[in-house]
């Protein structure tokens, strides 16, 4: 037997104690939902986890009025430092139950275990950390003194990172002072419950954190909600656009983090082993199911083999299996659909001319899975160097100047993600400078930090999740300021509160 | 000195440099391969040291482990009496049982080997199975401070005194201040001094002390000028100075060897030494090293420890493998 | 025996040219009491179009240019126009029926305004952008830049003020800007249109048009090569149906506020932020 295939690591499932089924949780209870029930599965084996009720409109209404008598009954009228204790409170529980929190995402969520144990929850507890410490400290937002929460939330997330976009959404939302409502994805809902389960533990007043489970349905009835001040939205581009429609002319705030087509860009002066594993956390991080994945790789043409063929070496270590076994690499792609929009992206694409190649690998025969791929010889204008195909597929492209390379990468309606990879500081920051993307990582890649602020430009979405900015899209500012006479543009106030729709963050 | 002189002796440069082989074009080519990113390297060795060995996989790791290593002793208090201890530990690491594995080779000063090969009897021998080899540091180890001719009479000597591998030290010095010429030179002297009189040649490993080298492209720089000058194995480090062998400087040394046999088919052997101490620590190695150059580096040809204290820590978590239940430091001898 | 005036003839404002309207077709602007003043241009889609083609290849020199740089541009264009400061009150006075103090205090305060957004050019980033204090080895920073191309319907009931307050603020951080003047005030737009083209402003960062704004407002707001829609103007607009449009391609949209919108496009760093985006960089940070 060959080292390399390392003997079995399973991670013990023994830590889990799940129920049978879940409720909704509304107003601090789980309750039963008043639409029939589904299953939520374990896209590795396809086999039931748990039921999981989905909220009727009705029960979106209900979820919606206790996040309203939350916020005008207790989470407004509590001080700040009493709201960071409550999120701390939250941090170190997440901490606690950490282990748990990872299997049960691993499981749900089809993703390695040393993703989940090692970035999904850790930065989990990060965010609530960071926020935390935002509560009592408001005034330093950017919108001037005192700033005032919005209301009520209302907070749609995918699947991809289900524990950590419920953190992105809910944190900031809560050291604001907001309420919120939260829906979960319908194939992702497990670690959204056991969150709930840890609002309870941390005492939470009733109603400030809602969770509400289902599909399209669900979200829809709780975005177009009359009584919910916010919206913010991390998904498909498509329904991002949906719900910036539905939200028009509505006093509704709107954040929307969506897809992506991002260009890892390496140079020939590139640190070559450290762009190697770049390339390969930019795509195959989370099988792919990355709105900020490097999926285009644009690689200068001088050095296109050497990479292309380190790649191929490289690949060829990727372990691709059982999410919970602790060497797993790239995990189950999370649902079957989204396993069939992968195949048929990725046939297009060979269709269209691309060279296909995925590294020798025994896919298991239950589950959703799909290998490793690269595509070469792929043309600016195929299908896969345009359309987020949101699984582990790379397209590979080259240019042959550093003008070309951000004209290519600019080349796309999103605008969410980029990488550089060269030895020279002064190129690197020209070309970060012309990229239109919202998060540039230069000789580094799918890096994530509650403090640093993470959305996109163009389609991908508006907004930004992380940091003061992530703070301030949940925050207005304390009054809207006296109408300013036409003889007062000299006496400049420095943050008026004129512009209070959100727009640009 | 310059390298005009050693030419012939230094095949791989001419054959990837060409004939016109200068100080110059070496530190262009040197300077010509590509950079390293420090914090991508050392996630990069952080993420492997994350790898889970269990049950049987971690059974062949240790007995690996243990066949890797080239047990220690390098104190100016050594005597020919900690010698002889440390050829019999290294002969029969476990003495409650027989199926253990034996070191690679035993690492001594110099003025030893007579000692440790006295001891290893017939047990002595590069390729005999079983065999042990005698390894000895040279070139005014640990520093390399002294004169070309004591150098090259200090590896001498001990290839004559039945030194199967000499580790020798560059001249760190030479190489921060750029004078890569002079290092490659005494390189592929003290290979030349490694010939034995039948013509064949001991092995030679090649000390890069990358805690003095201090950044990553320096070692990767010398890694490459090592390869070239003839080096069968680069070496991290003396253990003399802090610090000694990591995970991330042995990841790149690792690639280096995989390059120079992309690029050649040649294999290069990569000894990280000093600090190396528990099972678990050589088991991440032994990760790196099936991941980056390949499992068929984990040979004693082509890979090995530089410890002393490493070995007890494997024969604890062999024992317990075996026994199922944890053990304790008076089950393992000391030497 | 008294001297026969020499009239203007107002056209559209387009990377830097002052076309007639391609569609040929102008509409009387008429003084308070109903006297005829002008005829101007009547802006159809393809002018709007042709304003987008000349703004979008505006938009990579001018957010390019240091702010240094730009906030002179800015500075400049109050000097100019301070010099034709009698021209912009009469037709003020003509246009809006105000008495000639009014009109002076818009003008003063359109001046005004453009100092002090020319202010904030070089200023803008270090208030709005941040350094964050990522847990690794990291620099991490986060800086706004410019969206792109703005769509701008001006406030219609404001001749100068309400113009310049929509414009000023989108220009300082870049972004290059297709406005829709007032529909009835539009003499003033496209004498500041003359302002712009005389002062250091390059062709294609302001492009005028004036005419129907519930004509044109629907072309701007789907056009797929605008990145964002300031409504500040279009209160009187189906301006939902704008938003609507503008989000098919997920533009950035200000809607209007409430009460007259000349107030509402009060001076505010908000007005600057709105069009920017928060771009941020992270890289690499090691000794060895």
């Amino acid at each position: 037997m060959s080292f390399l295939e390392y003997a079995a690591a399973p991670e013990s499932t023994a830590l889990l104690n799940l129920q049978s089924e879940y409720g909704l949780f509304i107003d601090g209870e789980f309750v039963a939902g008043s639409d029939p029930t589904f299953s939520t599965i374990s896209p590795a084996t396809e086999k039931h986890i748990a039921t999981i009720a989905t909220a009727s409109a009705g029960d979106v209404d209900a979820a919606v009025a206790a996040a309203r008598r939350a916020y005008e009954k207790s989470w407004s009228t509590l001080s700040g430092r009493e709201r960071g204790k409550y999120l701390f409170r939250i941090a170190r529980l997440v901490q606690e139950r950490a282990r748990e929190l990872a299997v049960a995402e691993s499981l749900d969520n089809g993703k390695p275990i040393k993703e989940s144990r090692d970035v999904d929850v850790p930065l989990v507890a990060a965010w609530f950390f960071y926020y935390a410490g935002w509560a009592d400290k408001l005034d330093y937002a950017g919108l001037g003194a005192s700033p005032r929460a919005l209301g009520v939330a209302a907070q749609v997330i995918p699947w991809n990172f289900p524990l950590l976009m419920l953190a992105w959404k809910i944190a900031p939302a809560l050291a604001a002072g907001n309420t919120v409502v939260l829906k979960p994805a319908e194939t992702t809902p497990l670690t959204a419950l056991l969150f709930a389960e840890i609002v309870q533990q941390a005492g939470l007043p009733a109603g400030v954190v809602n969770i509400v489970t289902g599909a399209g349905e669900t979200g829809r009835a709780l975005v177009d909600h009359p009584d919910v001040n916010k919206v913010a939205f991390t998904g498909s581009t498509a329904v991002g656009r949906e719900i910036a429609r539905s939200v028009a002319g509505t006093s509704k705030r709107l954040t929307l983090e969506l897809g992506g087509k991002g260009a890892n860009i390496v140079f020939d002066d590139a640190p070559i082993d450290q762009a190697v594993e770049g390339i390969v956390r930019g795509i195959f991080f989370n099988q792919g199911h990355v709105c900020c994945a490097g999926s285009r790789l644009l690689v200068q043409e001088n050095i296109h083999d050497e990479v292309v063929e380190r790649l191929k070496t490289r690949l060829q270590t990727l372990r691709v299996g059982d999410p919970l076994d602790k060497n797993t690499d790239v995990g189950a792609i999370n649902s079957a659909e989204q396993l069939q929009r992968i195949r048929q992206l990725s046939d297009i694409g060979e269709a269209e001319g691309a060279e296909r190649w995925s590294p020798a690998c025994d896919l298991p025969t239950e589950g959703f899975w799909f290998a490793p791929t690269i595509f070469t010889n792929v043309s600016t204008s195929s299908r896969i160097a345009r359309d987020e195909i949101f699984g582990p597929v790379l397209s590979v492209l080259t240019f042959r100047t550093p003008a070309e390379a951000v004209a290519k990468a600019n080349n796309t309606p999103y605008g969410l993600s980029a990488g550089i990879w060269s030895d020279k500081g002064s190129k690197i920051l020209a070309v970060a400078d012309k990229l239109r993307a919202g998060v540039i990582w230069a000789n580094t890649f799918n890096q994530f930090d509650p403090a640093s602020p993470f959305g996109g430009y163009k389609e991908s979405g508006y907004g930004r999740e992380g940091g003061k900015q992530g703070l301030a899209a949940y925050l207005q500012a304390a009054a809207a300021a006296p109408a300013v006479s036409a003889t007062a543009a000299t006496a400049a106030p420095a943050v008026s509160a004129t512009v209070t729709k959100e727009v640009a963050r | 000195m310059s390298i005009d002189k050693v030419v012939n002796s230094a095949p791989r440069a001419i054959e990837v440099l060409g004939g016109d082989l200068t100080e110059s074009s070496l530190k262009r080519y040197l300077n010509g391969i590509p950079g390293v990113d420090a914090v991508g390297l050392e996630a990069r060795a952080a993420d492997l040291g994350t790898r889970s060995i269990k049950t049987t996989s971690k059974a062949w790791a240790l007995d690996t482990i243990i066949s890797l290593i080239d047990l220690t002793t390098l104190e100016g208090a050594d005597t020919p009496g900690k010698v002889r201890s440390l050829v019999a530990k290294g002969l029969t690491p476990d003495a409650g049982d027989p199926s253990c594995p034996r070191v690679a080779a035993v690492c001594v000063y110099g003025d030893m080997v007579p000692y440790a090969v006295e001891a290893l009897g017939a047990f002595h021998g590069d390729g005999i199975e079983g065999g042990i080899n005698v390894a000895a540091v040279a070139t005014a180890f640990p520093s390399g401070r002294a004169s070309l001719a004591v150098k090259l009479a200090d590896t001498a000597d001990a290839v004559a005194a039945g030194a199967d591998e000499i580790d020798m030290v560059i001249d760190r010095g030479a190489f921060l201040s750029g004078r890569y010429g002079l290092v490659f030179d005494e390189i592929v002297a003290v290979k030349e001094a490694c010939r034995r009189a039948d013509g064949t040649f001991a092995h030679l490993k090649v000390i890069l002390e990358t805690g003095e080298l201090n950044t990553y492209d320096n070692v990767r720089r010398a890694s490459w000028l090592a390869i070239l000058a003839g080096a069968d194995f680069i070496k991290t480090s003396t253990g003399k100075v802090a610090p000694a062998a990591t995970l991330p400087v042995t990841v790149l040394m690792l690639e280096v060897v995989r390059d120079w046999y992309r690029l050649t088919g040649e294999k290069i052997g990569v000894k990280p030494a000093g600090g190396i101490r528990t099972s678990k620590d050589a088991i991440k190695y032994a990760v790196a090293i099936a991941e980056t150059a390949g499992e068929e580096w984990l040979q004693p040809q082509l890979f090995r420890f530089g410890a002393s204290s490493l070995l007890n820590d494997v024969l604890l978590q062999r024992q317990k493998l075996a026994t199922g239940h944890y053990s304790g430091a008076d089950y393992v001898t000391i030497d | 025996m008294s001297r026969l005036a020499v009239l203007k003839t107002y056209k559209l404002y387009i990377g830097g040219k002052f076309p007639r309207s391609e569609s040929g077709r102008v509409y009387e602007i008429v003084g308070s009491s109903g006297e005829f003043l002008a005829n101007a241009a009547l802006a159809s889609r393809k002018d709007a179009r042709d304003a987008v083609v000349a703004a979008r290849g505006a938009v990579s020199g001018w957010s390019k240019a240091t702010g240094y740089n730009r906030g002179q541009v800015l500075y400049r264009i109050a000097e100019l126009l301070e010099g034709r400061r009698a021209q912009f009150v009469d037709e003020i006075v003509a246009v809006e029926g105000v008495n000639s103090a009014v009109a002076a205090a818009q003008v003063d305060a359109a001046i005004d305004r453009w100092i002090w957004y020319a202010g904030w050019a070089d200023k803008y980033v270090q208030v709005a952008g941040n350094a964050n204090a990522v847990s690794g080895p990291f620099f991490n920073i986060s800086v706004p830049e410019p969206t792109g191309v703005v769509a701008i319907i001006a406030p219609q009931d404001s001749s100068l003020l309400g113009l310049v307050s929509a414009i000023a603020p989108a220009l300082v951080s870049g972004n290059a800007v297709v406005v829709v003047a007032s529909e009835r005030f539009a003499l003033s737009a496209i004498s500041l249109a003359e302002v712009l083209a005389t002062s250091d402003v390059p062709g294609g960062v302001v492009n005028v048009l004036t005419g129907s704004p519930a004509e044109i407002a629907p072309w701007l707001a789907s056009h797929a090569d605008v990145n964002a829609l300031d409504l500040l103007g279009a209160g009187e607009l189906d301006w939902v149906d704008l938003q609507i449009a503008a989000a098919e391609t997920l533009k950035r949209v200000l809607p209007p506020e409430g009460g007259s919108s000349a107030a509402a496009a009060a001076p505010s760093l908000e007005r600057i932020t709105a069009f920017t985006e928060t771009k941020t960089v992270w890289h690499t940070k090691s000794l060895i």
